[in-house]
Parts: structure tokens; C-alpha cells; sequence
């Protein structure tokens, strides 16, 4: 039943960059359904800015394989959310369109960078939506607003249309109320496409399954040390609890690796962002570039201008990462650091089948509180470790503390997104009942 | 120690356009930033690519472009088809 | 002083397709912006899907110029701002080329036989084109249609030793690309060269994006006097890039910077890497000129210059075999000599020219129906023919049209009457031993009987008439 859907949300959030107020539709597993886009996914002839200036007016001539694939499932795409600039925060705030609240408290916020696909869904304005996630940006704010979201096994899900902030690290993945809504968006999203040469052919067709008796849940003794809040760390260790309840078994691991893992994660996005933010220069698209000057003069004024803050310091920082004329090889050695958490979680994973842990090591920071880059940075130090590792992991409602959501992490084998969903999927099932 | 200076070399290696009083800010993170990534100094092996995948290809036949009107439609200025940059000296 | 020579040649493979996309890459005709997609105009969010041909075409290469292929090589993001390189980055290989360590074999100056190394092969990708404008405007137009184009880029050791040596290796090289069928030299800007190149013992200059292989001599020429000059009067040459102007011959400085580019390469993460170790082997590699032309020679009994000249351009030489078997030493010497020498006249190429009338031309010739001189007039008329787009007549057609066919020798007893009488002066001059005479005799027969007869044979009439006492 094709159609169109009016769509004229309250967004007292500030969750949307761009809304459409009549969205077609059409027939399919999601006719009908709204589902809200993260603004660094290509959306044909709806304006795509990775909440930047620098991109504002820009109108893809293409939709990236993920909106095509919600398209032909019959989903009615009502609008482009906020975002940190390019992905690169975990609050939202660095959005060239202002900041997002947080739907559970507005004076939080949502977390990032994916915040405006998660308050959407928080506030109920849609169902579902896509996010992406480089280094939790799906799974931070899913934990913030108290929803559920996947960052897919690397590889899974097609990045073309993805506007790159960090090509090795990044994946689109489905962010919804429930995981069985999750699930859902999931099996829509991962369909092989051959024009993302990272991708292996491994749809992803299921439907989650409670069951996780004889499970072995490995608890890495990293994931709650220092930095994190205890009584988060406590919300998380009751919700592994009700899963042991369900018949699963835990085992301790480590994750060695760990203490190099966000300085490995940095050096490699900001390294990867230094030459992928380059092209914004205002001369095939994007508020154009003034031809008067001479090149350099109007690239650079041009990028100062239109660029916020952080993405300049960590253009910044990813050419010096990989600049010939220092020292620190950085980029070389992170690459070594990220080869051994790979090597950790691969050996982790023979013992167990999943691994478990909180999403972030505190709940929603209030609007201002991070102004300091490496404070920043360091919320990411739980969900860095799965992109770099390139595994699925999802995070779920665990319970609450100052009145503001935790979220569980679940983390499990490459390719087996399958079973962090269903185990999602049974505490869920389980605290709801 | 990064100095001043550095953070000026790296803004014009990057080609990014950073303001004077933007500096001694731009220092003060960029030293805290990378005292923290000292920590890879600690790792040690060698680097082994993840080759879960290699060799994708695709074959030599031609797919439909743009047209030209759609190449162009972004762009901020345009001339006779072609695209206009600013110079470079 | 001894020259020194090594160069980076930048060959556009002729792939039906670009490097990383769909694009056709036949855009030399078409309007500027109309061979684009996202991924050559890099939009955001678009990925590169590496084209598999590029790669068989670099292996090709590879193996004809015996060349060792690693198990797995790597692309790599080369960083540099340019409004021409749509993604503000280049995709080339860097640490981990297509293939390493070859050679070639080249004439020195002196005529013998000598080893130019190639130290890597790997496959880039063409930027854009920019366009400045002429005059005072301050922008530049930039053009995507070449974005994307697959490159070669076959890098020597610094084995040449002179301007000429430069030349007969890119000739070398080109005629070998040719035979592989993997370049078309008739794309204007196929072939692209940067040359290094210093005086023993001094700094060594690089000259920039030579665009035609014939510049290239020109311009280190140009070098070798400028360097030389500079150190005969004490001065140092300057480590530098310069630039070759093509319309005035020279080069001139290009940047004084003096730290070298920061490229910041890092593998493209959007890459996987390549192993195509094995692959090398499966390739039938067609016969090389070096082969071919020891074949002809041995298969057809024709001269090393000959056979050098034939198989210089594949074309020529498939052509050559086209005719050779009315008669192999006598088709040679028409098609080398005579039907080249008309061609680069006309500027014609030899794809204009159907092989079956030259064919039958030989044979006229052969079974002496014509002279040779009546053979070139018909040549010409088959070409201009050939040159205007119209038909081009059998030969046959030709002489019988023109009256052509040789003279039976009683023909021009009569014309020789009358050439002896109204020359008294050269007869007298012939008794007299002047060998010039007896050929200006024999012309002014030839101009009378049109081409007809052969001169040689005229020769011998002419003499034995004035000999027997004729006047």
C-alpha cells in the first residue's frame, strides 16, 4: 500500500536537521513505518550536512545503499537528525545546527554523535532510525536516551552513501525502541553491496530468539575499572545477573589490549578524517568556495570558516598522526595496537560466547559539561574497543541511575550479530515481562 | 612538546585555516592529546593487516554517469560546463 | 660529465571503464563534466570498486617487462589539495607496488645492447583537468571527465645515460605497451613523463609532466646544456622541479620550496588488498617486438632494418604480414620504405590503408606488369583516395585506367630516336664518359613514356642505341 506520510513532528529536541513533511512510501516488510536518517547517510534529493556548515545545501544526487535497501522495504524516510559534526563528539552539542536534548532530561545530553536519531526514537516521533557508529556513536547515545541500537559486525552493512569520518572503524546500523525492532531495521539494512569493496556477502534474515541457556558471558575485568561509575558498573552487573537467571554462565576475561585501545582508536580516526574531510572544498558542492582567491588562501578560508572547533583539532591531529616529519610513527603503532585488541577480543571470544559490559562508563553529561577534548574523548573508552576490533556489539536498557538510563553492552564474534541481538533480546524480554 | 609553532606548521600542512588567537588553545590540547597517545610507545610487534577480505573487483563495463546537469547542480559556480576553483599560483 | 637519466612514465591504460568506477573513459570528443559519477567526482559518502582489467593490464606489463610480482600489494591514499583531485586525495600504491625489479633492453648510443632496470610498477588513478584561463581572470575551470582514468606509473633506475637514450627507451617501452594492448598511443596525453636528471657527481633537477614522449628528448637536451653551462662556469645546480615548456623547448623552475611534499600515505581503508601472485603465470603474453622482429627476419629473409622498421608499431607489422606472402623481400621494401614514407607525408595512419590493395600492388609489381615508378604513382592515387574517404581503387583498376602498364620494349624505340636527336650535346657528352649524361638521357625518356618503363632497362637501350651509332 504505497502512499505518503505526514510528518510534522514536536521536535522540542532539536533531533532533526531536516524533516519531510509528506514522505512517500511504498510496499514492503516497513510500509508505512517512519524511520529517521542520521544526516551523514546520502539521501537522494533530500539535503545531507553531517551537521556541518560546510556541507549545508548540499543535495546528494544518489541515495546511499542503506536508504535504498529502507526504500524498497516500504519506509516512509521523514527526516535527516542531529548529529555531532562529522561524528566527531559523543553529545551531540558539536552540531553546526545546534545542540539535542536529551528526551529523558532536557538539560542532558542525548549523547553522540548518532543523538538526534536517538532522541527521535527516545521521544517516540519515530519508531526506528539509522545511526552510525565509529566509536560507539550508535551505542552512546542509544545508553543515554535509554533506547536499543546495533553497531553491525564491520562489514555487514554497506557504507556507501556513508559520508566518511573513519572508513576502517565506521558502520550504519538500526537504532529503535526494542531490540526485536532493532532486529528488524537490521534485516532491512544488511544486504550485500558491491559497491563497498569491505563488505562480505552475510545477510542478516532473523528473527531474535530468548533463549540463552548455557551461554558463556565473558565479564572483562576492564570494563568496570577505573572510570567508570560504580553505580553504573552495579546497574549492569544486576542486569548480567537476570541474564545468569535465564540459564547463561558467566567467565571472567581480559582484554589486555584495552589500555592502548583509545589512543589506537584516535590516532586511527583522526588519521582516516584528516584525508577524508579534505574534498569539502566548495568547489563541486557545498557553499561555494570564493574563486577570487587563490586556491590556498580560499581553501583554507573556506575550512576555517565552515569547520567547527573539533573537527579542525582533529584534522589536525590525524595530519599530524601521519606526517613523515614527526617522530612518533603514530599511525604505525596504532595500527600494532589495534592488530593485539583484536588478538584479545578473538581470545576472549573462544571463551566465551559474548562479552559483556556497560555501553558508557557514566550516564548522560549535562549540555556544557565536556569542554575538554580528552574528557571527551575518554567516555569513549568502552565502545571504541568493538570498532577497532570490527565486532557487533548492541547496547540495551539496563535500568537507571539518577533517573537517567544505563545501557548493557553486548559484544560477540565478527558475523555473529545474530547473537548479541537475541541476547539483547532475552534481558529485555525478561525485565519487561 | 609541541609548540606554537608545530601547531602552525601542522594547521598549514593541513591546509586548514586556523586563527592567531586560536593557537595557544589549539597547543594546550594538542599537548594533552598527545601525551595521552604516548601510551602507543608501550606496543610492541608488528602490524598484521586485516585481510578478511582481498581481491574485489569489478569487471570492465561501462555504467550510466551523470549527466552533466547532475555533475554540476552542487557546484557554486560554473562556466560552460566546466566547474570553477580558484586559481592555483 | 656524464648525463644521468632515470624516468617516471605515467601510461593511461586503455581500459573501457575508469580506475575505481563505471565512467567510460573515451571522453577526449565529449563536453567537459559528462563522463562523471560520485565516486570520480568524489561526493561524499561514494566508494571506489577497483576495476579488474586495470589490473590484468599492470600485470601484462609486469610480466613483458620481467618484472617480479610480490604476493600482495596495497593501495594507498596519496594527500595533497588540489581543486582538480576530486577527492583531495590520490589513489595509488605506495609501499606495496604491483610489481618490482624489471628491465628493458635498449641500443646505447654507441649501437649496443644495454640494460635499462625498472624499479616498480603500480597502478594511480588520473587527477582532473584544470584549465587556465588566458588573460587576467583570477579562476580556473577544472574538468572531472579524466578523473579516475587508470594509470601506469613504470619507474626506471637512473640507467640512461643521454637525451637519445631517454628517447629509445620510451619508444621501446611504448611500442611495447602497444603490442600488449594495454595503451593507445593516439590518445592525446596517453603517455606522460616526469624525468630526473643530473650531472654526475651534482644535484639532480626533476623535470615535470612532459606530455609528449618526443618532449621528453627536447627537454633534457635543453637540460644537459643548462646544467652543463652551469658547472663550466663554477656555478652548483640547484636540486629542484622544474617544468618543460613545450612551445619554447626549455624548462624553468617550478617551486623553490625546499622541504619535500608531506603526502601522509596511509593504505586506503576502503581497499582491500590485492594478491594476484599467481596470475602473473596464467597470462599469455602476445609476441614482443624483439621476438617478432628476429621471426621476420628469419621467416621472411628480410634486412634488420627492415625488420626493425616493421615491427616498431604493431599495426605496421600485422600489416606487413598481411602482405608478405606475394613476396616477402619485395612487400618489405613497399611497406617500410616506400608506403611509410607516403603515410608520414600525408600524416595518415596505417589503419586508413586496406592491406588487400597494397597486396595487389605487390603482386603488379612483382609479376613486373608496372615499374616501379608507375608502382608509387599508383600508391599515391590509392592514398589520396584513401586520405579524402573515397573507395580506394583496385590497382589494377588504376593502371588500366591511366594506361600504366610497362612498355613492351619496341614501344619506345621511337621516343628514344627522339630523345638521342634532340639532345646532341648529352650524346657527345656520354661518348665523352660522362656517366651523368646517359641518366639525364634515361629521364627525359621516362618523362615521355609517363613512368612506363623501367629505368634500368632504358639504360641499356639508351646506350646501345648511341653505341650502335645512332643520332
Amino acid at each position: 500500500m504505497a502512499g505518503t506520510l505526514d510528518f510534522s513532528p514536536d521536535d522540542r529536541y532539536n533531533a532533526f536537521i531536516t524533516t519531510c513533511a509528506e514522505a512517500p512510501f511504498g510496499d514492503g516488510p516497513l510500509a508505512g513505518t517512519a524511520v529517521a536518517v542520521k544526516d551523514n547517510i546520502s539521501t537522494a534529493g533530500i539535503r545531507t550536512t553531517c551537521g556541518s556548515k560546510i556541507l549545508d545545501g548540499y543535495v546528494p544526487p544518489y541515495d546511499a545503499h542503506v536508504v535504498d535497501l529502507l526504500r524498497r522495504a516500504g519506509a516512509a524516510i521523514v527526516g535527516k537528525t542531529n548529529m555531532d559534526e562529522f561524528g566527531m563528539g559523543s553529545t551531540t552539542e558539536t552540531s553546526a545546527f545546534g545542540p539535542t536534548r536529551n528526551p529523558v532530561d532536557l538539560t542532558r545530553v542525548p549523547g553522540g554523535s548518532s543523538g538526534g536519531s536517538a532522541a527521535a526514537v527516545a521521544a517516540g516521533l519515530v519508531p526506528m532510525a539509522l545511526g552510525t557508529d565509529t566509536g560507539g556513536s550508535i551505542r552512546c547515545p542509544a545508553a543515554f536516551c535509554g533506547i536499543a541500537g546495533l553497531k553491525p559486525t564491520y562489514g555487514r552493512v554497506s557504507r556507501y552513501g556513508l559520508i566518511a569520518y573513519a572508513n576502517s572503524l565506521e558502520q550504519v546500523g538500526p537504532m529503535a525502541r526494542t531490540v526485536e525492532d532493532v532486529s528488524r531495521l537490521m534485516s532491512v539494512i544488511a544486504h550485500y553491496d558491491p559497491r563497498d569493496s569491505t563488505m562480505l556477502d552475510r545477510p542478516y534474515n532473523h528473527r531474535p530468539s530468548a533463549e540463552v541457556k548455557g551461554l558463556r558471558i565473558g565479564i572483562p575485568e576492564e570494563y568496570f575499572g577505573e572510570g567508570v561509575d560504580p553505580r553504573v558498573g552495579e546497574s549492569v552487573r544486576d542486569a548480567i545477573g537476570v541474564l545468569e537467571g535465564l540459564g547463561a554462565e558467566t567467565v571472567p576475561v581480559s582484554i589486555p589490549g584495552m589500555r592502548h585501545a583509545l589512543a589506537a582508536y584516535y590516532v586511527i580516526c583522526t588519521s582516516e578524517a584528516s584525508s577524508n574531510l579534505a574534498r569539502f572544498d566548495g568547489v563541486r558542492y557545498g557553499p561555494a568556495v570564493d574563486t577570487r582567491k587563490s586556491w590556498h588562501e580560499a581553501y583554507q578560508d573556506l575550512r576555517r570558516e565552515l569547520l567547527g572547533a573539533e573537527v579542525r583539532r582533529r584534522i589536525m591531529l590525524g595530519t599530524f598522526a601521519l606526517s613523515a616529519g614527526y617522530a612518533g610513527q603514530y599511525y604505525a603503532k596504532a595500527q600494532v595496537a589495534r592488530r593485539k585488541i583484536r588478538e584479545d577480543f578473538g581470545r576472549a571470544l573462544r571463551e566465551a560466547d559474548v562479552i559483556a559490559g556497560p555501553t558508557m562508563p557514566t550516564v548522560a553529561f549535562r549540555l556544557g559539561e565536556k569542554t575538554d577534548p580528552i574528557s571527551m574523548y575518554l567516555s569513549d573508552i568502552l565502545t571504541a574497543p568493538a570498532n577497532l576490533a570490527g565486532i557487533p556489539a548492541i547496547s540495551v536498557p539496563c535500568g537507571r541511575v539518577d533517573g537517567l538510563p544505563v545501557g548493557l553492552q553486548i559484544m560477540g564474534r565478527q558475523f555473529e550479530d545474530e547473537r548479541v541481538v537475541d541476547v539483547a533480546f532475552a534481558y529485555e524480554q525478561e525485565v519487561r515481562a | 612538546m609541541i609548540t606554537e609553532s608545530d601547531i602552525e606548521h601542522i594547521a598549514e600542512l593541513a591546509d586548514i585555516g586556523i586563527s592567531r588567537d586560536e593557537v595557544p588553545e589549539f597547543t594546550r590540547q594538542f599537548n594533552a592529546i598527545i601525551e595521552y597517545f604516548e601510551v602507543l610507545d608501550t606496543v610492541e610487534g608488528e602490524n598484521a593487516p586485516d585481510t578478511r577480505v582481498v581481491n574485489v573487483f569489478r569487471d570492465d563495463e561501462p555504467d550510466p554517469c551523470l549527466s552533466q546537469e547532475e555533475a554540476l547542480a552542487n557546484a557554486g559556480s560554473t562556466e560552460n560546463g566546466f566547474i570553477k576553483a580558484p586559481r592555483v599560483m | 660529465m656524464k648525463t644521468i637519466v632515470g624516468l617516471e612514465i605515467h601510461v593511461q591504460l586503455s581500459t573501457a571503464t575508469k580506475l575505481f568506477c563505471g565512467c567510460s573513459t573515451d571522453y577526449r570528443d565529449d563536453e567537459p563534466n559528462t563522463h562523471c559519477c560520485p565516486v570520480c567526482l568524489g561526493l561524499p559518502g561514494a566508494l571506489p570498486r577497483l576495476n579488474k582489467r586495470a589490473v590484468e593490464y599492470g600485470l601484462k606489463v609486469a610480466k613483458a617487462l620481467d618484472m617480479r610480482v610480490p604476493e600482495e600489494s596495497e593501495f594507498a591514499r596519496k594527500n595533497y589539495f588540489y581543486p582538480d583531485l576530486a577527492k583531495a586525495y590520490q589513489i595509488t600504491q605506495s609501499d606495496r607496488p604491483l610489481a618490482v625489479e624489471g628491465t628493458v633492453e635498449i641500443e646505447d648510443d654507441e649501437g649496443h645492447e644495454k640494460i635499462v632496470r625498472i624499479t616498480r610498477a603500480h597502478l594511480e588513478e588520473d587527477p582532473g583537468r584544470l584549465i587556465h584561463i588566458a588573460g587576467g581572470s583570477k579562476y580556473s575551470l577544472v574538468d572531472y571527465n579524466r578523473s579516475g582514468i587508470p594509470l601506469l606509473e613504470i619507474v626506471t633506475e637512473p640507467d640512461m645515460r643521454s637525451p637519445q637514450e631517454a628517447r629509445r627507451f620510451l619508444n621501446k617501452l611504448r611500442t611495447i605497451l602497444e603490442y600488449l594492448g594495454v595503451f593507445d598511443g593516439e590518445r592525446e596525453g596517453g603517455l606522460r613523463v616526469d624525468a630526473n636528471i643530473s650531472m654526475e657527481g651534482s644535484e639532480r633537477v626533476e623535470v615535470k609532466n612532459i606530455s609528449s614522449y618526443k618532449g621528453v628528448e627536447k627537454a633534457l637536451t635543453f637540460e644537459v646544456t643548462r646544467q652543463r653551462n652551469l658547472l663550466r662556469r663554477g656555478q652548483k645546480v640547484a636540486r629542484e622541479t622544474r617544468h618543460f615548456v613545450e612551445g619554447r623547448g626549455i624548462t624553468t623552475s617550478a617551486r623553490s620550496k625546499e622541504e619535500a611534499q608531506d603526502y601522509r600515505y596511509f593504505p586506503d581503508p576502503d581497499l582491500p588488498p590485492l594478491r594476484v601472485a599467481g596470475w602473473v603465470e596464467a597470462i599469455d603474453l602476445p609476441e614482443l617486438p624483439v621476438a617478432r622482429k628476429n621471426r621476420f627476419m628469419a621467416q621472411y629473409g628480410i634486412s634488420l632494418n627492415h625488420a626493425r622498421t616493421l615491427t616498431g608499431d604493431p599495426k605496421l607489422a600485422d600489416f606487413y604480414e598481411a602482405v608478405a606472402h606475394v613476396e616477402p623481400v619485395l612487400a618489405a621494401t613497399w611497406v617500410a620504405d616506400t608506403l611509410l614514407g607516403e603515410l608520414n607525408y600525408r600524416e595518415m595512419s596505417i589503419a586508413a590503408v586496406p592491406a588487400e590493395r597494397i597486396a595487389e600492388l605487390i603482386a603488379l609489381l612483382r609479376s613486373e606488369t608496372i615499374t616501379d615508378a608507375a608502382g608509387v604513382q599508383v600508391l599515391r592515387e590509392m592514398l589520396d583516395a584513401c586520405a579524402a574517404g573515397n573507395p580506394c581503387e583496385p590497382p589494377a583498376a588504376i593502371v588500366e585506367r591511366e594506361g600504366l602498364t610497362r612498355a613492351a620494349e619496341g614501344e619506345f624505340t621511337q621516343v628514344v630516336e627522339k630523345v638521342v636527336a634532340a639532345n646532341p650535346q648529352a650524346v657527345e657528352d656520354y661518348r665523352a664518359g660522362k656517366k651523368g649524361a646517359l641518366n639525364f638521357l634515361v629521364g627525359q625518356v621516362m618523362k615521355e613514356t609517363r613512368g612506363r618503363a623501367d629505368p634500368r632497362e632504358l639504360g641499356r637501350i639508351v646506350s646501345e642505341y648511341i653505341d650502335r651509332g645512332g643520332v
